[in-house]
């Protein structure tokens, strides 16, 4: 799936890197807690979020993230668009909320990505 | 690989700022030609570690390291410092206040996250001192 088919799935207004429509992603994420995208997301993830604060960005750059659905049709300021334009960040935004985004992207055929996380040491 | 030696000041509760150290780690380390696994693993480890600086501690500073053994990164702050490293240790635990959970921070994650991601992890705290945790990610 590409960013361009995830736009027209969700109705999305792309915000920023309007230029990158033709990358192509392999899962997706939905999370409103940086700590679990961090623990989760690898490359080539979407990140669907309703957190629209700087820390978004950072978080996407740390993790190589291509591309941002903000949900609920939040709007992050300038300055967070600007520094995602700055990194080659793709920011959509959608009407919907979480969880109907998440539906409508899963019906169109795109997986979450895999979740790998060693048992802790005490459980049995 | 050359020596790197980097030391940045993180400050208490500036958010508009938290991350700019461990970006700069991300971009020198990929000039330096650190393969995208391990500067996965450092990125996510060293923003872990540099968000905690800024909504736990009073203070303190970041350190980058590399040399032949592989990248250290080293988190030392002021203070207030960890009474039970156990508890903290556990995912989910968190003490992290209302404007840091606005902004999606107090999982609880992060210290889990930072020991799974790098190769040697050591966390020491004192209260009323404070906390210094390092980690090795090895290049190879
Ligand atoms: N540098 C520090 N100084 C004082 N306390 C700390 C420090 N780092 C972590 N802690 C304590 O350990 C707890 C767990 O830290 P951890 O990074 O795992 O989770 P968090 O920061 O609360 O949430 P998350 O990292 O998921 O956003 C914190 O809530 C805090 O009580
Ligand atoms: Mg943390």
């Amino acid at each position: 799936m590409t960013v361009a088919d995830i736009v027209s799935i969700l109705n999305a207004r792309v915000l920023c890197g309007e230029n990158r429509l033709d990358r192509t992603v392999h899962s997706a994420f939905c999370s409103d807690l940086m700590s679990d995208v961090l623990a989760f997301v690898n490359e080539k993830t979407v990140l669907i979020t309703g957190i629209i604060n700087p820390q978004v960005i950072r978080t996407a750059e740390m993790l190589d993230i291509r591309c941002l659905i903000f949900v609920r049709g939040k709007e992050p300021g300038e300055q967070v668009l600007s520094q995602a334009k700055e990194l080659g960040i793709t920011v959509l935004t959608t009407g919907d909320a979480a969880f109907t985004t998440c539906g409508k992207l899963y019906q169109a055929g795109l997986r979450g990505v895999a979740i790998e996380w060693p048992e802790s040491e005490d459980e049995t | 690989m050359s020596m790197v030696h980097q030391v940045y000041p993180v400050a208490a509760d500036d958010f508009t700022r938290a991350g700019e150290a461990s970006a700069d780690i991300k971009r020198r380390l990929k000039q330096l030609g650190v393969s995208s696994a391990v500067l996965r693993r450092v990125a996510v480890a060293s923003y872990e570690v540099e968000l905690n600086l800024v909504i736990h501690s009073d203070g303190g500073e970041l350190t980058l390291n590399v040399d032949q053994d592989g990248v250290h990164l080293i988190s030392k702050d002021v203070g207030p410092g960890i009474p039970d490293i156990d508890q903290a240790m556990r995912e989910g635990y968190s003490t992290a206040n209302e404007e840091a959970r606005s902004m999606g921070f107090g999982a609880g994650m992060g210290l889990p996250n930072m020991k799974r991601n790098a190769d040697q992890f050591a966390i020491e705290s004192q209260v009323g001192k404070g906390t210094t945790i390092e980690m090795t990610f090895k290049l190879a």
